[in-house]
């Protein structure tokens, strides 16, 4: 599609949010080719950051999103071919100094009536989320852009949102976390909750630090595979980093499913069924399966 | 005065003036596990839970099982003495002031778990300033504390006019500090007639507060587990299930400390045979009554088979939790419920040994309802693994002394037996006395019948004892 890296920190950036859902409105394709000369324009004629007017309308139009996130299931592998543990998580462990052994995107192997796959889990950001709702002092909580935040400075430690949630997501802070010399100097904030507390719950949080800033999570832009793609419902655009494509379509045309439907949590993360074929047997990374999606 | 009531108060009395050294043993041997218990804690406070076998996907254990167990046990105080006293039973008088004992105790050891439970203790206070009404953990809150309210001035107000007899015959024989505490406490009781109407109004105001407050507190706990999408949990009947658990728990823990008490006070001439086989009875029909419970739900879900349940049902069944889950069917409530119901062991012996194993198959009942559903996989992964540590087992051991502590704590200060309700039922066996207003008059009133001493306290006779 010819869309390059900045054209996509583009439309992550706030510079693409009204534009491209104006773009969508007008109509479909066309709506995207709109909205890459635009965000061309943009990149190419005006200095960097000159599209917006500073802090504050960052703000609001970084909270029009609605962020989602895709998994396809027919592009991962669990690393296999590479040989080395899930990038995904190493890529997010690596972002956020995870602390001990957690993975905050856990790369199951399940077996599903003979079928083998690998099956990527962040945390769901469920809309309808059962550890915001039972959380007793609102540590947990939705963000705007429909990201489920801790506030590690109110939590009280009680761990009934991980007995509650259905999707194993969460973790907890057991014992006193390492002190890392390169994150002493982080200012807290829910969506980048460094340096860790000892007795609060910790998660995935859709990289809602770097979403801010413009850049796709971590995880996505640790996938050697393509396979995660970061999507906002509002401008129905989603990327894997290597190509923008329509949120919508892609959930349609893959046959998009969640994780536990049923239970009524309406999470925001999906998955387009497979079984890592699109890269069994092949060299990762030579690009044949990435440009293969549903653009 | 007549005898019995003199052999009574004196009987009430004497611990609380006479410590005997087997006394002073046990609250040294119980401080010391107590200290034991402390000291783990304070390591876990020092190094966060990572001292407990807790971990990310069994989040809870022993500390909640704990906690489930103490609220339990609180509940057959008020059961025993609210809801016999509303009906008008005679025999409960002799139990209930230690029935009571127990509910207060248990309370402030069950509320202490999630306390010790919390990752961030320091923050509890959170819960008052952000606390959200949507948050079961709130339902409990506001449940527990107004139990433990209504538990308090539920066990005053019959303890006022034993709290005065205090402050009035036992002078010199106790430290300064505690005369002064009765006269305070005493109220200004002076036992006169309008006093007494007034106590009797407040008494039966609160029985009728206390009952539907007892049955929300085990009600909210259960609904801890049940607001969850666990498999396990996931249950409508939770909140009954619960209530029925925590009595069944509770009258055993009551029978219990009646079989203690009696032998370390000699209180065998008022804690007797008969109340031991009135309780028993009450014991077989709540353990009737939440077999039932167990039995549908175990029911339900077995007879559909859902893969999530089957998966914890094998795991119970055959599986890790095999062990604890036949422990509880034969010793929590096979055996005890045959021990109650055979009339060869319908007896002390047989209720207490009973009572003794349902007490401990309470507790592994409550262990394999909170931590197999936990440990069930929620995902693509095995079965997951939670071994608690040894500050676990400390504190949790600890609870139990604490408790043990708390209530021979209230033991030593206040008359074990309520005194002038004992009073009004021994009178009938002197020569008559002036007519007293009851506690069960209007319940005599009602069926006709004028108000005669009730003499069911006692070896009152099968009948005496189901309604005065
Ligand atoms: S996946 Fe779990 S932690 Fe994440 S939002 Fe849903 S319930 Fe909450
Ligand atoms: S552990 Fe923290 S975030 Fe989770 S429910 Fe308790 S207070 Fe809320
Ligand atoms: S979105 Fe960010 S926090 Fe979540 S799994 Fe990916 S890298 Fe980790």
């Amino acid at each position: 599609m010819g869309l390059t890296r900045r054209d996509i920190l583009r439309w992550l950036a706030t510079a693409g949010a009204g534009t491209a859902a104006a773009a969508w409105a007008k109509g479909g394709a066309a709506g995207l080719l709109a909205l890459v000369r635009e965000a061309r324009a943009a990149a190419e004629g005006r200095p960097e950051g000159s599209a917006h007017s500073g802090e504050g309308m960052a703000r609001d139009a970084a909270e029009t999103r609605q962020w989602v996130m895709v998994v396809d299931l027919a592009r991962c592998e669990g690393c296999r071919t590479l040989d080395r543990p899930p990038q995904c998580t190493v890529a997010c462990t690596a972002e956020h100094h995870v602390p001990f052994d957690q993975e905050w995107i856990k790369v199951y192997e399940a077996d599903d009536h003979g079928h083998h796959y690998f099956l990527p889990t962040p945390c769901m950001q469920c809309e309808k989320a059962p550890c915001v709702d039972v959380c007793p002092v609102g540590a947990s909580y939705h963000a705007e852009n429909g990201i489920v935040l801790i506030d590690h400075q109110r939590c009280i430690g009680c761990r009934f949102c991980m007995a509650a949630c259905p999707y194993a997501a969460r973790h907890f802070i057991w014992g006193d976390p390492p002190e890392l010399p390169q994150t002493a100097l982080v200012k807290y904030s829910p969506e980048y909750p460094l340096p860790y507390r000892r007795g609060t719950v910790v998660k995935c949080m859709f990289c809602a630090h770097r979403a801010r800033e413009g850049r796709l999570p971590a995880c996505v832009e640790g996938c050697p595979m393509g396979a995660l793609y970061f999507g906002d419902y509002e401008t129905d655009l989603a990327s894997n980093g290597a190509e923008v494509v329509r949120l919508s379509r892609l959930l349609q045309e893959r046959h998009a499913y969640r994780l536990k439907e049923k239970l009524g949590t309406r999470p925001r993360a999906w998955y387009l069924p497979g079984h890592g074929e699109a890269f069994l047997g092949q060299t990762p990374g030579d690009g044949a399966g990435v440009q293969g999606g549903a653009g | 005065m007549n005898a019995a009531y003199r052999r009574l108060e004196a009987a009430s009395f004497r611990p609380l003036t006479e410590h005997t050294r087997g006394f002073l043993a046990l609250v040294a041997g119980l401080f010391f596990v107590a200290g034991w218990g402390a000291y783990a804690w304070s390591l876990q406070l020092r190094h966060g839970l990572a001292v407990t076998g807790l971990n990310d996907l069994v989040p809870w254990g022993f500390y909640i099982t704990n906690f489930v167990m103490f609220i339990g046990i609180s509940h057959a105080g008020t059961f025993i003495s609210a809801v016999l006293r509303l009906t008008g039973v005679g025999w409960r008088k002799p139990v209930v002031r230690m029935a009571e004992f127990m509910t207060i105790a248990s309370l402030v050891v069950g509320a202490m778990m999630p306390l010790v439970d919390l990752g961030r203790p320091e923050r509890i206070l959170n819960v008052l300033r952000f606390g959200r009404l949507e948050s079961p953990i709130l339902w409990d809150l506001v449940s527990i504390t107004s139990y433990l309210v209504g538990s308090l001035i539920y066990l005053y107000l019959p303890l006022i006019p034993d709290i005065a007899r205090c402050r009035d015959a036992l002078g010199d024989r106790v430290p300064a500090w505690r005369r002064r505490l009765y006269t305070a406490l005493a109220a200004g009781w002076r036992n006169t007639p309008g006093q007494r109407e007034a106590l009797e109004r407040g008494i039966r105001t609160m029985c009728v507060i206390i009952i539907p407050v007892m049955i929300s507190v085990h009600t909210v706990v259960s609904w801890i587990f049940a607001m969850t999408l666990r498999t396990g949990w996931h249950s409508t009947i939770f909140g009954p299930y619960f209530v029925v658990g925590a009595i069944y728990s509770g009258i055993a823990a009551v029978i219990t400390g009646m079989a203690i008490f009696r032998r370390a006070y000699r209180l065998q001439e008022w804690f007797t045979d008969r109340h031991f086989v009135y309780l028993g009875n009450l014991l077989l029909a709540t353990g009737l009554f939440y077999f039932y419970f167990t039995f549908a739900e175990y029911l339900t879900i077995g007879y559909k088979l859902e893969p999530a349940d089957k998966a914890l049902l094998l795991e119970l069944m055959v599986g890790r939790y095999a062990w604890v889950f036949w422990f509880w069917w034969l010793a929590g409530w096979l055996v005890p419920v045959l021990l109650l119901a055979l009339p060869p062991t319908r007896n002390a012996w047989g209720v207490v040994t009973a009572s003794v194993l349902i007490n401990v198959g309470m507790w592994v009942k409550r262990y394999f309802i909170v931590v197999p559903s936990l440990a069930l996989p929620l995902m693509p992964y095995e079965w997951a693994l939670y071994r608690p540590t040894w500050v676990e087992f400390s504190i949790v051991i600890a609870a139990f002394a604490g408790f043990a502590l708390l209530l021979a704590g209230l033991a030593k200060l206040f008359p074990l037996i309520s005194l002038w309700e004992m009073e009004e039922d021994l009178a009938g066996e002197a020569p008559a006395r002036e007519e007293r207003p009851r506690v069960g008059r209007r319940a005599a009133r009602k069926s006709g019948r004028v108000t005669r001493p009730a003499v069911a306290w006692g070896d009152g006779g099968e009948e005496g004892g189901a309604n005065d």
